[in-house]
């Protein structure tokens, strides 16, 4: 049930970036530590914490670490004592403090990140890539994409409550486009601090929490005798995840009117549709333009948008998919040497649809790397092709690099 | 988290506390002179203390799963964090008790690191430790003078020529390791003018170092102590003669004792007698020859090792401490 906000003061409308939408949204959690180090496009977050920190609205303990590996080791300890976290990474940056980030799983801390996706230089490239994030996809970080300033607020909100939800205890990254996103100023209803109180709850450690009044010894050594159970229970915590997100999505939609129909897929003009495009991030703009656009010609297209990587929403896409005549998953990543020479995304949708009742043909396309703007034109090649293998059933080229020069 | 503890000097080792916090469980080796550096130092800070262990001999063979040492809480940080563990632990409580979400009260924290987590790998993150005045923490770099944990591999810590398995000594090369032993403290204290307490310690000289421990924690803000570590395994001796050897590089004038104490160097014990001139140096070769690492040294290696150390009495600005020479080429003063 949803009910509408009728106390106008309960939020304010404002001109801002996705940036500043996760910046304000640390101020209205109450995030009590948070680290920063500069690379681009991420760090324009930490300008806009620092500039709240300088001006009253947030009280935290604000670290300019020395590298990406310090800025994610401190918040992991910090985390460890019971405070609420927050910091972030693009690129290499992310991939710099790699070792921290694979033993923040292990250690089942809920840290939550924002990443500015970037590619990964060399050569140098500041434009959006999606490698980065996807770097850690299968060590036990929850992963959330985000299309919208006000979805990256909201989607912050999500990540502390999930991460810290005792049945989850681990960490979740926020990735946001890289320019296009956190640069980009959209219209945001920032909610009042009331309503994002009554949406989370305080952090609480529990009996894990690092306190001398609490005297335990955390992660020690355990080699084969005993790693294999706590993986086991890392991958336990995750499997729960999904519950946690959907109670947190219905208390997101009743508290703020937001959040659309799944917690973890967002579809576009798919009722009737014979052919969709599956992607992540801002891809959904050109995307939504091109679906009118061919909708206005007739043509039974739609988009699906993926907002949830970690966990996969394996039962979702399974079930909403198979309901077309094919599909085509694009990638802003690439995953070289894998199956099909495939995007992630489109080897992982493959993999999640081939026990399905009805295997739907896929076709995958690689596009927007560098942070290349993803065109209409270039949306509307990719449903063309998808559309032609609908008709004929043949799949002559499963993999389709879009959009570049030979 | 405003406030230190004020723990007092301990007068003699009869006033040395009875209860331990760093019990059994642990599986060092025997002789392991690292594991009484735990003992001392959790034994100084008191049942109020939170210890963060890097990777190295004190986390592997030190901590295991079921048969924790750890009296107190304890958290495993990665190879080069010592310094942002200690770090984020403090900001942590500090962020807890500023908001009141926890007790304000003085919790000690102590990050520790072998010489591979300290002088190699986590030298950035200590070094930005120690510039973050509002964090109260001491870190604790434990020397045994090699990777001892992983086979004995040559550190940035290592003494020049010592046999490891990344620097044997072999047919064409007698010496591997060519590089000269780093001096993190006076490195750290020159570096980071704000920091009230850093010292140099070895367990040899037990209650010293206990003393040291809690001047560390006595004092606001980051503190920074160089612990030498007589290792058996790494040094290839006799067990029982962890202490001696310990003694006998204090006493050679190779490690040097002493504090920095809100910017005021005092040496400690029989360096600050060798510094005035009131007691003679041991010559290296009475320390070299004791230990296996050094088997394949001949006179003309010893000749250079006993060189380097006059240098540092003789020659340097400021005697076994700064590496410096003034105009004259004279110690200061």
């Amino acid at each position: 049930m949803t009910t509408e906000v009728k106390d106008t003061a309960l939020e304010r409308e404002e001109l801002i970036s996705g940036a500043e939408a996760i910046a304000i949204a640390c101020a209205l959690a109450d995030v009590d530590v948070i680290t920063a180090y500069p690379i681009r496009p991420y760090d324009t977050v930490m300008q806009f914490v620092s500039k709240l920190i300088a001006d009253g609205e947030l009280k935290c303990e604000y670290i300019v670490a020395e590298s990406e590996h310090s800025q994610f080791e401190i918040v992991k300890h910090a985390s460890a004592v019971g405070a609420r976290v927050f910091s972030g990474s693009s690129g290499v940056g992310w991939f710099y403090a790699f070792e921290a980030l694979a033993v923040t799983c292990g250690l089942r801390l809920p840290v939550v990140a924002m990443v500015g996706n970037r590619a990964l230089d060399d050569p140098g490239a500041f434009g959006c890539e999606h490698n980065d994030a996807l770097a850690v996809r299968d060590l036990g970080w929850m992963l959330r994409w985000v299309d919208t300033a006000q979805e990256a607020m909201d989607a912050a909100f999500m990540a502390w409550r999930v991460a810290e939800d005792k049945r989850v205890f681990l960490p979740c990254a926020i990735s946001t486009d890289g320019a296009f996103l956190t640069h980009s100023q959209q219209i945001v209803m920032i909610p009042d601090k009331r309503l994002v109180d009554e949406f989370l709850p305080p952090y609480d450690r529990g009996e894990f929490v690092l306190h001398p009044d609490n005297p335990i010894t955390i992660a020690p050594q355990v080699n084969e005798d005993w790693l294999m159970e706590i993986r086991r229970q890392t991958d336990a915590a995750m499997r729960r995840a999904r519950d946690v997100i959907t109670e947190a999505h219905n208390d997101l939609k009743r508290i703020f009117n937001r959040g659309g129909d799944d917690p973890f897929i967002e579809e576009y003009m798919t009722d009737d549709a014979d052919v969709v495009l599956v992607g992540m991030g801002t891809l959904a703009l050109p995307l939504k333009v091109t679906v009118r656009r061919l909708r206005e010609q007739g043509r039974k297209v739609g988009f699906v948008r993926i907002k949830w990587f970690r966990p996969f929403p394996q039962p979702e896409l399974r079930a909403v998919l198979s309901r077309f005549k094919a599909v085509g998953i694009i990638d802003r990543d690439y995953s070289l040497g894998s199956p099909d020479n495939g995007g992630v995304l489109y080897n992982e949708v493959r993999s999640a649809l081939y026990d399905g009742d009805k295997r739907v043909p896929i076709v995958g396309y690689i596009a927007g790397l560098g942070g290349r703007e993803v065109t209409v034109p270039m949306t509307t090649e990719m449903f063309d092709y998808t559309q032609k293998v609908a008709d004929t059933g043949i799949i002559e080229e499963p993999l389709r690099w879009i959009g570049v020069r030979d | 988290m405003t406030l230190t503890s004020t723990l007092p000097m301990i007068r003699g080792v009869h006033n040395s506390p009875l209860e331990e916090y760093f019990t059994s469980g642990h599986r060092t080796c025997q002789g392991c002179e690292s594991a009484l550096v735990m003992k001392l130092m959790v034994k100084a800070s008191g049942p109020r203390t939170i210890v963060l262990g890097s990777t190295g001999c004190m986390y592997v063979a030190n901590t295991t799963y079921y048969s924790t040492p750890w009296v107190v809480p304890w958290m495993h940080t990665q190879l080069g964090s010592a310094g942002s563990a200690a770090v984020g632990t403090a900001a942590g409580l500090k962020a807890l008790m500023n908001k009141n979400k926890i007790k304000d009260e003085p919790i000690n924290i102590i990050s520790f690191c072998g010489d591979g987590g300290g002088a190699d790998m986590g030298l950035s993150a200590i070094s930005a430790a120690l510039t973050h005045m509002a964090y109260n923490h001491l870190i604790l770099m434990y020397d045994n003078e090699s990777y001892a944990n992983t086979d004995i591999q040559v550190s940035g810590s290592s003494p020049w020529g010592a046999n490891s398995t990344f620097s044997p000594p072999g047919k064409l090369h007698r010496i591997m390791n060519q590089r000269w032993k780093k001096n993190m403290a006076p490195m750290l204290a020159v570096g980071h003018p704000g920091v009230k307490y850093i010292a140099t310690a070895c367990a040899s000289y037990a209650v010293d170092f206990m003393n040291k421990i809690r001047k560390g924690l006595k004092y606001s803000g980051p503190a920074f102590i160089h612990s030498y570590d007589p290792c058996p395994k790494g040094w290839d001796y006799d067990p029982m003669y962890s202490h001696e050897l310990g003694m006998l590089a204090v006493e050679a004038g190779i490690w040097v004792q002493y504090e920095i104490e809100e910017g005021k160097l005092v040496l400690n014990g029989p360096s600050r007698m060798i510094a005035q001139g009131r007691r003679q140096r041991k010559p290296v070769v009475e320390f070299l020859k004791r230990q296996g690492r050094f088997a394949h040294f001949v006179d003309e290696d010893v000749d250079y090792y006993q060189s380097r150390i006059d240098e540092m009495w003789e020659k340097w600005w400021l005697p076994g401490v700064i590496p410096l020479f003034n105009e004259a080429g004279e110690p200061k003063g």
